[in-house]
């Protein structure tokens, strides 16, 4: 624990370093990022020790805080977990930011250090607290620190208000939180982890303590309908930046919702896992349409986001469900998909980001209408970003299929829960996350063919550059994990056990070798990526000799066929919204759209086509406008004039004297 | 795993592989037949892919490596696949490896590849047709899922030969009014991916309307041809996981001698002419729909899906 706290305190010691020089870039890139990252590496070791090695509840007090309030943590394996996502993908971004922050984008890099290493602190402090007031101020710390990281290049008017607008959620968001602490110690108002695991609550008293943390985290996390900010947040940030909130924050958020909802409370009725499951699916056939529609590549990368999150929540929301029914075995299941999902999620979603903000400092460019041709100028990251946009796509023998297969089997087991109207809703559950799963692949398609296939749509791009090699060891490092927990499910598996068992009191079945997983029972199913790349491996390297040898590899190089056409044009390529196409066909009602046709004898003909989000007119406008119009009103007792407001003092005086005789 | 299994595996593949371009060319000769002209010969597929792999291969200057790799990629997950679904027998040690969501997700991993690589290029067919498949494709394969759903509720397992091995198990000819919903949304849902007739023509030669054939017009000689095998292959393993599935009868079972194994191979043939004819006739006698026409056509296989799901319950309960 001393060691842990260390590092933590390390981070934040790189980060006031930041500040000596801080316009030297070499001292801040080359020397205390890659620092930084060692750090994380070390914080990731501490969470793996703490997983590997069972179920010791580390705690201390910590001499901080108010005088009777001191700080406490605890490290116990949903922490160990969390912290080994902090560690192991912190590692990657930092050596990528260590590339990445040049001087004049807008912040000083020793500013930005900072900021950056005040977030990754405050991340680890979240998950650390273990009790309320630690939890709430680290917490914030991590808003606002994000919210400055953000605003990097504060003088664009679009970030500051894409700012605002993450703060002003935030804090919403924070506000729930902070209501649901009040209610869940339960009247001890002891504000400790502990005195809140053991308050008894009233059922009622506990289904508002669980609305109230669905809707903080889900504020935090993206889910419908406060998911606002993310699509709006994440491409004003700089990519390390997008990558470390998409990658880690709303992991942060994600953990809160498990520390709440398993360990702070505990027994809830099925309708909360209910609840759950359907706002989870409903964000994740959201997110996944959405991103289908995008333009800009780091919206649809926040938009692909808010389905990732979704899926993970409905897992959780199912664990929840088989809990509350008593079914361990069912639930530790599905939560091992939530968790392995996060996982994945924060390792190919990262690595995705990091790679537009190669993307953007090779070509200045972030619509994807101007975009294109890059796998040609940008090997290395267009390699990489591969790995990451296959295992997105949730397709073997990558990790995001691992997780998405055993969701699936969480789902094809829930028909045992003993309740008939259960049993009719969540067949269809596993309908949306199939849907949701297929959908991201047309979107990651979308992305990886726009992005880095065809023509160069610009003539700048043919002089992109390739990223420098510190962010290519970022880039490769997530890729790395992405690998890994694709052809070893069952290490990472075995991984997540110990938090099964500590949140749902059972674990899945182990499979029989890393490689190998049988999560129910082995003649049910069982799944092997290590197996299916080798055999897809060795079909290949067949096929290849066989053709090689029995006839030739003579090529020649030939204009690609034009129709009979002149020439053709990398503007006659499918753009970004011809692959969206189909989608707004088919989900218009999703959409609010807005048309600019030509008419037919126009000289300039302009064909403009804008999609906006249902909620943000149909909710949060009126919402504005209603806070807005509150305030007018209110606004009647702002007089100006000294008299007035002795005679409001007086009234209250008098009022509360009332009271109190 | 033992070595005799491990070969007898290796085997299935290589015989599911070498049949099926039979497969497509019985196809194309039913179709022929009843559309009143004169027939290719059964064997023409080797012939086309034996030309095809002489020639010399012809790049667009753009391509990129990523367009090299995805035949082969393409042609392996098909052939992995094959080694999945208990075609012959049951007694696949690969099936351990992967379960039928993986197949799902193998499938899937040959759309991708094929859609990056016709994006490659750049030309305009080629990302059309990219663009039209992945929505096929995302309509598709929650539709085949939910048809896998109702066979795997109905026996425990999402492992094909163990589902194979229940359903023989039982007596008698029990109808399961899910199956027949699962049955006729399974088979839309192979009209759809394999690119045949009411979504897509695979004779067609008008660029508008393609959709596979937009997706692989670069391609020529070995690629084209690992292409056109693996498409061919496509077709065969749907086929298999629909006699797996819903007429599972004269699949051998698990340690099966010799002799039942030979008949098992002539039963699978026997189905795969009746299934190839079946096939020709759905093709010659439907209208080619409109692209946006497709969406409905799959909606509605996954609403029959669902709803298999759906009676399968209440009818349990």
């Amino acid at each position: 624990m001393t060691i842990l706290l260390d590092l933590v305190v390390a981070w934040l010691v790189l980060g006031l370093a930041g500040l000596l020089r801080s316009h030297r870039i070499g001292w801040v890139a080359y020397t205390l990022f890659p620092a930084g990252a060692l750090v994380a590496l070390g914080i990731a070791a501490v969470g793996f020790s703490a997983l590997t090695n069972g179920f010791v509840v580390e705690r201390a007090v910590l001499p901080l805080g108010l005088p009777d309030l001191p700080f406490h943590v605890r490290l116990d394996a949903l922490s160990g977990c969390f912290l080994l996502l902090l560690g192991a993908v912190g590692a990657g971004i930092s050596v990528f930011a260590a590339g990445y922050f040049r001087v004049g984008e807008g912040t000083a890099p020793g500013l930005l250090c900072l900021q950056y290493h005040t977030f990754l602190a405050s991340m680890a402090m979240v998950i650390l607290a273990d009790d309320a007031y630690l939890f709430m101020v680290a917490w914030e710390t991590m808003a606002l620190s994000s919210y400055f990281l953000v605003t990097t290049q504060h003088r664009i008017p679009e970030i500051q208000s894409a700012g605002f607008l993450y703060l002003l959620i935030a804090h919403v968001g924070a506000l729930a939180l902070l209501l649901c602490f009040g209610v869940l110690h339960g009247g001890s108002w002891l504000m400790t982890f502990d005195a809140m695991r053991g308050a008894t609550l009233s059922p009622a008293w506990a289904g508002v303590a669980f609305g109230l943390a669905l809707f903080g985290f889900g504020a935090k996390a993206g889910l419908v309908p406060l998911h606002v900010w993310l699509p709006e947040a994440h491409p004003a940030a700089p990519s390390p930046v997008s990558a470390m909130m998409s990658g880690l924050m709303l992991k942060v958020a994600i953990y809160g919702l498990l520390r709440v909802s398993f360990d702070l409370l505990h027994d809830g009725p099925w309708w909360w896992g209910m609840l759950t499951l359907v706002l989870g699916l409903g964000t994740g056939l959201f997110g996944a349409v959405f991103a289908a529609v995008q333009t800009d590549m780091k919206r649809l990368l926040a938009y692909s986001s808010i389905e990732n999150i979704g899926l993970i929540v409905a897992a959780i929301g199912l664990a929840m469900l088989a809990y509350a029914f008593d079914m361990r075995l069912l639930a530790a299941l599905a939560l091992a998909a939530a968790l392995l999902h996060t996982f994945n999620h924060a390792l190919f979603k990262s690595l995705l980001f990091l790679a537009t903000g190669s993307v953007l400092h090779a070509t200045h460019e972030r619509s994807l209408g101007k975009l294109g041709g890059l796998i040609r100028r940008m090997p290395w990251v267009a390699t990489l970003a591969l790995i990451g946009t296959l295992a997105l796509a949730g397709l073997p023998p990558l990790n995001g299929f691992v997780s998405e297969w055993l969701l699936l089997q969480a789902f094809l087991t829930t028909p045992s829960i003993p309740h008939a109207f259960i049993n009719m809703i969540v067949p269809l559950g596993a309908a949306v996350v199939v849907l949701t799963a297929a959908l991201a692949g047309y979107v990651m398609v979308k992305f990886y063919g726009v992005v880095f296939l065809g023509q160069p749509r610009e003539p700048s791009l043919m002089q992109a550059q390739d990223a420098g090699w510190l962010e290519r060891i970022g880039l490769a490092w997530l890729a790395l994990g992405c690998i890994l927990i694709g052809v070893f499910p069952q290490a990472a598996l075995d991984l997540v056990a110990a938090v099964t068992r500590t949140l749902v009191g059972s674990e899945v079945q182990r499979g029989p070798a890393p490689w190998w997983i049988a999560p129910v029972a082995r003649m049910q199913a069982s799944y092997s990526g290590l197996w299916l790349l080798l055999g897809m491996a060795g079909v290949i390297a067949v096929m290849f000799v066989l053709v090689r040898r029995m006839y030739h590899g003579r090529m020649r190089r030939t204009p690609p066929w034009n129709c009979g056409y002149p020439a053709l044009t990398p503007r006659m390529q499918d753009t970004a919204e011809g692959f969206g196409q189909p989608i707004r066909h088919m989900f218009g009602p999703f959409f609010r759209m807005q048309r600019e046709l030509p008419a037919p004898d126009d000289l300039a003909p302009r064909y403009r086509i804008q999609i906006d989000d249902r909620f943000w007119h149909g909710l949060y406008l009126p919402l504005a406008r209603a806070t807005g119009w509150l305030a007018d009103a209110l606004s009647v007792f702002q007089r100006g004039r000294l008299a007035i407001y002795l005679l409001y003092s007086f009234l209250t005086l008098i009022v509360l004297l009332v009271f109190v005789l | 795993m033992n070595a005799f299994a491990f070969l007898g595996q290796l085997a299935g593949v290589v015989l599911v592989v070498a049949l099926a371009p039979v497969l497509a060319g019985w196809v194309a000769q039913c179709r022929a037949w009843l559309q009143n002209r004169s027939a290719p010969p059964l064997l023409q597929p080797y012939r086309s892919v034996r030309k095809l792999f002489r020639k010399d291969a012809a790049l667009a200057t753009y391509a990129s490596p990523l367009f090299r790799a995805a035949p082969y990629v393409v042609f392996a997950a098909m052939a992995m696949a094959a080694a999945i679904i208990p075609s012959v027998t049951t007694d696949l040690p690969m099936a351990r490896v992967a379960d039928a969501i993986a197949l799902v997700g193998l499938f899937a991993t040959a759309r991708v590849f094929i859609a990056l690589a016709a994006m490659d290029i750049g030309s305009v067919f080629g990302s059309m047709g990219a663009r039209r498949e992945m929505m096929i494709g995302f309509l598709a394969e929650p539709a085949l899922l939910m048809v896998l759903f109702n066979v795997f509720l109905m026996f425990g397992s999402t492992a094909l030969p163990t589902v194979v091995e229940g359903s023989l198990s039982m007596s008698g000819l029990v109808l399961h009014p899910s199956l027949a919903f699962a049955g006729v949304a399974f088979v839309m849902v192979l009209l759809a991916e394999n690119a045949r007739i009411p979504i897509d023509n695979p004779g067609t030669h008008l660029e508008v309307t393609m959709i596979h054939e937009a997706m692989v017009l670069e391609y020529s000689a070995r690629h084209l041809a690992l292409i056109e095998w693996a498409s061919w292959l496509k077709l065969l393993n749907y086929a298999c996981i629909g006699f797996a599935l819903f007429v599972p009868w004269g699949i051998a079972p698990h340690k099966a001698g010799p002799l039942v194994l030979l008949l098992a191979v002539a039963l699978l043939v026997i189905k795969l002419a009746v299934a190839g004819a079946v096939l020709a006739v759905i093709e010659t006698v439907s209208a080619k729909l409109r692209i946006f026409r497709a969406p409905e056509f799959l909606s509605m296989a996954f609403l029959l899906a669902v709803l298999g799901l759906l009676v399968h319950l209440l009818l349990q309960s």
